[in-house]
């Protein structure tokens, strides 16, 4: 046995079947072992991130951020944990009490669903399903619920607002993700997250660069970060869906968010940037480490990304918003497929090189991205001739002799 | 017992208290949520029968785009939800009737079935999804009823277009 990870669990399973339990519930046992492994793991990146993202954003903003207790500050976010955990837990009057109290729950659940598909190292991963894409479509609308749970049990103007403002975004948004997710989907032949893994000989970034990007704009909008950051915009609507919640409850949506933030991380550098592949991975003993620490490594890229977009961008106005979503991403994100679809398949049937494949594949995306970028640009600019000109306006005259208002259109 | 026989146990009775809370809630929002309980526990039946596909088209669809729409729907329409009236009208003891003759005919149906009593045939997982889609598009199969679907729902889409649309800007 080369690989340790795989040996504990064997060693494990070996000794309660020593107890003489039944292999049914040995199995059970280890599952829940390994969920319980997993959110443990996850959650305590998640007390981490807290302190990753203050400081980071402390020094976007030229400031210094927490550096007080601990070194480098880095006991700050459990001084934030023990603070959330002491503060007064409100029910405002009037809110559902059981909705009300669920809807932080699954925010943060949902979440930690996505984990379940992504593969750590070769051998280290939850469920290998052959539906792993289509799953973290199917949980993220389970996220988008708890918002909308959220929002309507608090009893507040505002918190509903901010609900519906989040259903507007997520359901847009989810339409062009899925389509970007079906781009690696063809690429690889198959919707589960080991062979799309297995699949990259050269990272698929590199292959179809357009349809990484979609599914990072979008995945932006899905966790409501800056300049998407509409369902929660303190300057409007006060704090949107979480506005009633105090202590850990308001702990668990922020705890989610983050940590949404990170999955987004991961599953881009599980789809897109090769997941767990790196030098070494296949060596005996710490190749599954390795693996583990490449895809956080890549996870933490890609949530540094997140959080410099965050930082840099102010908000986008809603209309702009599901505009940018309907008239560009979509169209193109639905181009890209036909494309990159008739291209693989012709190219998989006349038996191209790997090599002038990735060429043409890339240069095909470049291609339909400045074609896309092009129109909106044509577009853009037309309107902005339009306005410079004086509106059209109907000016009624008044005829002395007939007495008769007449319609008279006129340029001035 | 088996653990999956324990664990479709406690699904089962889940689903369908679920589904009776759907019908005698008051609240139309938990109506809609009790709904997205019945709707997860049937996805939960797709998934253990193995056919991960299914379980999970049945949770992007139905809870990620019709339950959310309806709550929001529910939730435009402010003053329904506090409503308290009776969830029942006059036509009741009809509606019984109804379902537990429909209830018996299904009951029957399956219980003459052949595929009843066989073992489920053990399913390549890995395949399964490629396998649907090549039945989709095989004129034997399912390639008249895909077709009729997406005709349908495109009429639907260009129905909504057509509704929605401002004429005036036009």
């Amino acid at each position: 046995m080369t690989n340790p990870l795989l040996s504990i669990s064997l060693w494990f399973s070996n000794l309660l079947t020593g107890w003489g339990l039944p292999s049914g519930l040995v199995a059970v046992i280890l599952g829940i072992a390994g969920v319980l492994i997993t959110c443990v793991f996850v959650l305590v990146l998640a007390v981490f991130l807290v302190w990753v993202e203050r400081k980071v954003v402390a020094r976007f903003q030229d400031r210094l951020g927490p550096n007080r207790i601990g070194p480098f500050g880095l006991i700050q976010p459990f001084a934030d944990i023990i603070k959330l955990l002491i503060k007064e837990d409100i029910t405002p009057n009037g809110a559902d009490r059981v909705v009300y109290n669920l809807a932080p729950i699954l925010a943060l659940a949902a979440v930690l669903l996505i984990w379940a598909v992504i593969p750590f190292a070769p051998s280290v991963l939850g469920a290998d399903v052959n539906i792993a894409v289509l799953y973290v479509v199917a949980v993220g609308s389970i996220g988008t619920l708890s918002i909308i749970m959220a929002g309507w049990a608090s009893n507040n103007k505002y918190a509903l607002l901010g609900a519906f403002r989040t259903v507007a975004q997520m359901i847009s948004y989810e339409v062009p993700m899925v389509i970007a997710l079906l781009i690696p989907v063809i690429l690889a032949g198959s919707m589960g997250m080991s062979e799309i893994v297995n699949d990259q000989k050269i990272w698929f970034v590199l292959i179809i660069p357009v349809a990484a990007f979609i599914f990072l704009v979008t995945s932006i909008a899905e966790i409501g970060r800056s300049p998407f950051d509409l369902i929660e915009a303190e300057s409007e609507i006060v704090a949107g869906f979480h506005i009633e919640y105090t202590g850990m409850k308001f702990g668990l949506f922020y705890a989610g968010e983050l940590l949404h933030a990170l999955t987004i991380g991961a599953l881009f550098a599980t789809l897109f940037l090769g997941g767990w592949k790196g030098p070494g991975v296949t060596l005996p003993y710490i190749g599954p480490f390795l693996g583990v620490f490449y895809l956080l490594l890549k996870s933490f890229l890609i949530y540094f990304v997140i959080m410099w977009i965050k930082y840099s961008l102010p908000r986008i106005r809603i209309d702009h918003m599901l505009a940018f979503n309907w008239k560009f991403l979509t169209p193109l994100a639905l181009v890209l497929l036909i494309v990159v679809a008739i291209l693989h398949k012709l190219m998989v049937t006349l038996e191209f090189s790997y090599i002038l494949y990735i060429v043409i594949m890339f240069f095909a995306n470049i291609v339909t991205f400045f074609m896309a970028l092009n129109l909106v640009k044509n577009y853009a600019s037309n309107t902005r001739k339009n306005l410079g000109k004086p509106p059209e306006v109907v000016v009624i005259q008044t005829n002395p002799k007939i007495d008769q208002p007449s319609p008279v259109t006129s340029n001035s | 017992m088996s653990v999956e026989m324990i664990i479709f146990l406690i699904i089962a009775v889940a689903t369908l208290g679920s589904a009776l809370m759907v019908v005698t809630t008051k609240n139309l929002v938990h109506m809609a949520l009790w709904l997205i309980v019945v709707l997860l526990g049937i996805a939960i039946f797709f998934a253990m029968l193995s056919a991960g596909f299914l379980a999970v088209a049945q949770v992007v669809i139905y809870i990620g785009a019709i339950a959310i729409l309806l709550i929001f729907a529910i939730m435009l329409t402010q003053r329904t939800t506090q409503e308290a009236g009776s969830s029942f009208n006059s036509n009741w003891r009809w509606g019984i009737l109804v379902s537990l003759i429909l209830f018996a005919g299904l009951f029957i149906i399956l219980v003459n079935w052949s595929g009843i009593s066989t073992t489920p045939p053990n399913l390549d997982s890995r395949a399964s999804v490629a396998d649907i889609g090549v039945a989709l598009v095989e004129p034997n199969a399912f390639l008249l009823p895909f077709e009729f679907a997406s005709v349908l729902l495109l009429a639907a889409l260009i129905g909504a277009i057509y509704v929605a649309w401002d004429r005036r800007k036009v």
